[in-house]
């Protein structure tokens, strides 16, 4: 399986070399997100004192930026590489860089460098600083130091690096559209492309984004989602001796989750306006922000 | 004497934020040195992307000795003044004062303290970490185990090393001791981060320089530029071609590299069809390379040139395949945008701007398109331009906004709206408004002279301007978030230097109408009823021309003078009445007169308040005893008539000669005629005819606002 060879190639060897750092190897969030950060093995593990590294793929959504599978680049279904090191170890470039260098990309051949670019998301409360990662002028990874997640601060700083996987899978192949992407490695009528797999999903999830999707069950599912997230938080807090703890900051996290996809379907669809759209965002960040404060009082949040 | 060589190493710096740093960092510490009594004799900062470095040369070695006698309470007084005097001088008891005698208010101690000069390596030892700690970075950053720590060291990006070293040139330096969050400071640095990153041990800033050469880092940006610049311009002559210079680029590029290697790309000659902004602004905004031109044609070619930072082992060849691929890419999403905008009339989107919402009490970009077009309109004539050309131009001006190309790079709205609106056949003077009604943008951008793109510019900058007067925001301080003063500016130098003559009250108070404002005050001017905004907004324009006048080197202070004048409000008559007064006041009648003037109002100031009344009002010619009055009354007459009818005639230059006529008489009246009159009749009438001199310069302005 080598990373140059396949789209799984490259997947298992970053797994394999994060891995072999020591870092926690975890599978896909079972939710729809729009971006590894979303997993909570990052937003909420970012939280509190406690050591943590992992390592996951995650499929992320970006409903809106579907095309229908006819641009070669832009897709609403993609895949993440993420990596979470909490505390961000001193040789954090160098551990990327070998990471690069371990999929093929020598930089004694290849252009790389670290450009500014600050990180924010405003749904999460989030905010860092870092950089977009260039291989001869190409984006292939977002480097961010998490200052602050759901409105909380960060302490210690985890270091979050983020593989584009079909950009960097492309780089790697040398191919120019996502859907020529070799898959699985073979060749002849054994080979299974990324076109194979997904080209027909990426039609059919643009058709239901931009034209079908039902507009009135997701206006519903939002506001379901937001109030259990609420009922889920307050049913959580228990008051020991003279410390509250949280019971289920987790199930709640599900749902502020829940409620921030909704969003984006809303948003692709077109039935949110300019200044609905900055309540929507407030609202779900309001969500994250209580669903950080209740991890904060959990035992992996570094609760006593 | 010793120099300090000062290094902080870090992760990557911003390119945008690297020439501020070094310039704060060569402040800071020259300011303190110099504080502390060390006075340098010369200091310089650099900046790469993983460093900042500072070399101060010609620093004392020590501080000098301080002594200093400091007076105390006088002998025998109370003990809390004794003991107070005891802690601020350090004295352990008063064995250690000196008394000195004085028979007239009694003895006191003195206290001598002597202040030993410190080491100046003691004194960067303090001042180095302070100044890291408090570093103005716009944005900095915690990071790794040390962050969950209260008082964690803050930088732009992780810091890792500092070099920090004192001495003299002939001996080996000594190591700045000092440490900050766990970082020593040393003198160990490392080269450039792919091709020399082993550390490098260094001792003051000749070596040092020297040596991160031969580890591949260019340390001053300059010389960095200086090398993108050469090697660029070398790759494209070569070739024939003519690099197109960018200067912010070549800012930015320079701190994105230690080591700069100037690289040739070329993309697939079917882009060209895309107007050469577009290409140009994806290759440089998103991929930070500077295109090419062909020297005979003036246009683009198919070829980018791209800075690396690395010197390939292949000589460049997959860095460049790499650049193409990324910038073939990015074409084909800029030609998709364009030829999926060329879809589309721009008429078409205009539907989409009921939706936007301009401001929140201001309506939807819709609304405010209508308004624009309407008062482009009725500003067409006044401009000599074609009504329904001026009407149209209005209507699609602000289309491209909804186009992809403007959504993706929206440095290029109006003239994208230019390409498209010529593409859909539009009459040229239509399509050069969409990019011409933004300008003036500031003082020193082009004024549109097609008198379409002049109604329709005028048009968009007044509804602004009426527009946020109506809801009270304006600009205060400086607060301007909607770049009013620079709407106002734009406006003036549409008029001034078009020789538009337009009176602007008017056309403000039209255009209010177009905002649902109720409770707009009326107040009096010139004779009638107008609204207190437009009035304001004209008060608005009068300081807006004074700051250009001003920063033109003009005579700003006359402006108040010209607008207490009664309805003024065509800015090309006030900047021509300015103009004329300014050269009548550099003449001895001008100056002369003004003395005059400015003693008439005095006298006049003095005995209306003293009397409690005004007097105005036609003297009485019967009442002239002396010639010089007669000839005053006289030459008030004829300077009145001629000056005025100079004036109606818009001939200032005239209207100045005629009030030089003035002078003479103003002189003579003063030398020789007293206007305190023991007849109080006779002051009287005197008096009024003072008032008759200031009511006679009032043809051109109001002498009395000039200062002097």
């Amino acid at each position: 399986m080598r990373p140059e060879r396949s789209f799984q190639g490259l997947i298992l060897t970053l797994q394999r070399y994060w891995a072999d750092y020591g870092c926690v190897i975890l599978q896909p969030y079972d939710m729809e997100v729009g971006a590894g950060t979303f997993h909570p093995a990052t937003t909420l593990r970012a939280l509190g004192p406690k050591r943590w590294n992992a390592a996951y793929v995650q499929p992320s959504r970006r409903p809106k930026d579907g095309r229908y599978g006819e641009n070669p680049n832009r897709l609403q279904h993609y895949y993440q590489f993420q990596v979470i090191l909490k505390p961000s170890p001193p040789d954090i470039q160098e551990l990327y860089l070998k990471s690069l260098a371990a999929i093929g990309v020598d930089s004694h051949l290849h252009d790389i460098r670290f450009v500014e670019d600050d990180w924010e998301s405003p749904t999460l409360g989030a905010w860092g600083l870092g950089w977009e990662c260039w291989c001869d002028g190409m984006e292939v990874s977002q480097f961010t130091y998490f200052q602050q997640v759901a409105g909380v601060e960060c302490a210690p700083v985890s270091g979050e690096l983020t593989y584009g996987l079909e950009r960097l899978a492309m780089y790697v192949q040398g191919v120019d559209r996502v859907y020529d992407l070799n898959f699985n490695g073979r060749d002849g009528a054994e080979r299974v492309t990324y076109g194979d797999v997904f080209l027909q999903a990426e039609q059919e999830y643009s058709r239901h984004n931009f034209e079908h999707s039902d507009a009135d069950m997701l206006f519903k599912q939002f506001a379901m989602a937001e109030e259990a997230c609420k009922k889920y938080l307050e049913a959580g807090w228990v008051s020991g001796h003279n410390q509250k703890k949280h019971l289920m900051a987790l199930p709640a996290y599900d749902q502020c989750i829940k409620a921030s996809h909704v969003f984006n379907l809303l948003d692709a669809r077109g039935v949110i306006s300019v200044t609905e759209r900055q309540s929507y965002i407030m609202r779900v960040r309001e969500l994250a922000r209580a669903c950080g404060e209740a991890w904060l009082h959990t035992e992996a949040g570094g609760a006593t | 004497m010793p120099d300090l060589l000062l290094e902080l190493f870090s992760e990557e710096i911003p390119a945008r934020m690297q020439a501020k740093a070094a310039d704060d960092l060569r402040r800071m510490v020259t300011d303190k040195l110099v504080a502390e009594g060390l006075v340098y004799e010369g200091a310089k900062a650099f900046a790469t992307p993983r460093r900042l470095t500072l070399t101060v040369h010609g620093i004392p070695a020590r501080q000098s000795d301080l002594k200093e006698e400091r007076r105390g309470p006088r002998v025998g007084g109370p003990d809390a003044a004794i003991q107070g005097f005891l802690k601020a001088t350090g004295l352990a008891s008063l064995d250690e004062a000196k008394i000195q005698r004085d028979p007239k208010k009694g003895d006191f101690y003195i206290a001598l303290i002597e202040k030993p000069g410190r080491a100046t390596l003691d004194v960067l030892a303090d001042m180095l970490p302070v100044i890291i700690r408090t570093f103005p970075w716009p944005k900095s950053m915690r990071w790794g185990e040390r962050s969950a720590r209260p008082g964690a060291l803050q930088w732009v990006r992780p810091l890792h090393a500092i070099v920090a070293t004192f001495g003299m040139e002939t001996e080996e330096p000594d190591v700045v001791k000092f440490a900050v969050d766990g970082i020593e400071a040393g003198q160990t640095t490392y080269g450039h981060r792919f091709m020399a990153p082993a550390p490098i041990s260094v001792r003051r800033f000749e070596d040092y320089q020297a040596k991160l050469h031969a580890a591949k880092v260019v340390l001053d940006p300059q010389g960095r530029k200086d090398i993108i610049l050469a090697e660029a311009r070398t790759l494209a002559q070569a070739q024939n071609y003519e690099l197109i210079e960018d200067q912010g680029l070549l800012d930015e590029v320079a701190g994105l590299v230690e080591w700069p290697v100037v690289l040739m790309g070329s993309f697939d000659q079917e882009f060209l069809s895309i107007p050469g902004e577009v290409i140009r602004a994806t290759i440089r905004n998103n991929q930070k390379c500077f295109v090419v031109s062909d020297p005979k044609t003036t246009k683009l070619i198919n070829k980018f040139v791209l800075t690396a930072n690395i010197e390939a082992s292949d000589g460049g060849k997959a860095i460049i395949a790499g650049n193409e691929r990324v910038i073939r890419a990015r074409l084909s999403d800029a030609k998709f945008f364009y030829e999926t905008d060329l879809k589309t009339k721009l008429e078409e989107r205009l539907a989409k701007f009921d939706s936007i919402v301009f401001h929140e009490k201001l309506g939807t970009q819709g609304e405010r398109i209508k308004r624009i077009e309407r008062l482009a309109a009725e500003i067409a004539p006044l401009v000599g331009a074609d009504v329904e050309k001026t009407k149209r131009a209005a209507r699609l001006a602000k289309t491209d906004l909804l186009t992809e190309v403007v959504g993706e790079f929206p440095e290029l709205q109006g003239l994208m709206g230019k390409y498209y609106a010529l593409a859909q056949g539009e009459d040229a003077s239509v399509a050069a408004a969409s990019e011409e009604h933004y300008k003036p943008q500031g003082p020193a951008d082009r004024v549109p002279t097609d008198p379409v793109s002049v109604a329709v510019a005028l048009a968009d900058k007044i509804d602004t301007l009426v527009g946020f007067w109506a809801i009270d925001e304006k600009p205060t301080g400086s607060k301007d978030p909607y770049a009013l003063r620079r709407a106002a500016l734009g406006v003036i130098r549409l008029l001034v230097e078009n020789r538009h003559k337009i009176n602007l009250i008017s056309v403000f108070d039209k255009h209010a109408e177009a905002f649902k404002v109720t409770g707009a005050a009326m107040v009096r001017w010139a004779g009638r009823q107008v609204r207190n905004n437009s009035v304001d907004l004209l008060a608005f324009f009068a300081d807006r021309l004074k700051v250009q006048l001003r920063e033109q080197g003009a005579r700003y202070d006359l402006v108040d003078a010209v607008f207490a004048l009664e309805g003024q409000d065509d800015l090309l008559m006030v900047v021509r009445r300015v103009e004329a007064l300014g050269k009548f006041l550099d003449t001895d009648d001008g100056k002369n007169l003004l003395a005059g003037t400015k003693r008439a109002a005095n006298i006049l100031r003095i005995e209306e308040k003293k009397d409690g009344k005004a007097y105005e009002g036609a003297p009485d010619a019967a009442l002239y005893s002396l010639d010089e009055e007669k000839t005053l009354a006289k030459a008030i007459d004829q300077v009145k008539a001629d000056a005025s009818a100079a004036a109606a005639k818009e001939d200032f230059a005239s209207a100045m000669s005629a009030m030089a006529k003035l002078r003479p008489a103003v002189d003579a009246f003063f030398d020789k005629v007293k206007v305190n009159d023991d007849d109080a009749k006779v002051r009287e009438n005197r008096l009024k005819l003072l008032n008759e001199i200031r009511d006679a310069t009032r043809a051109v302005a109001d002498f009395s606002k000039i200062q002097d």
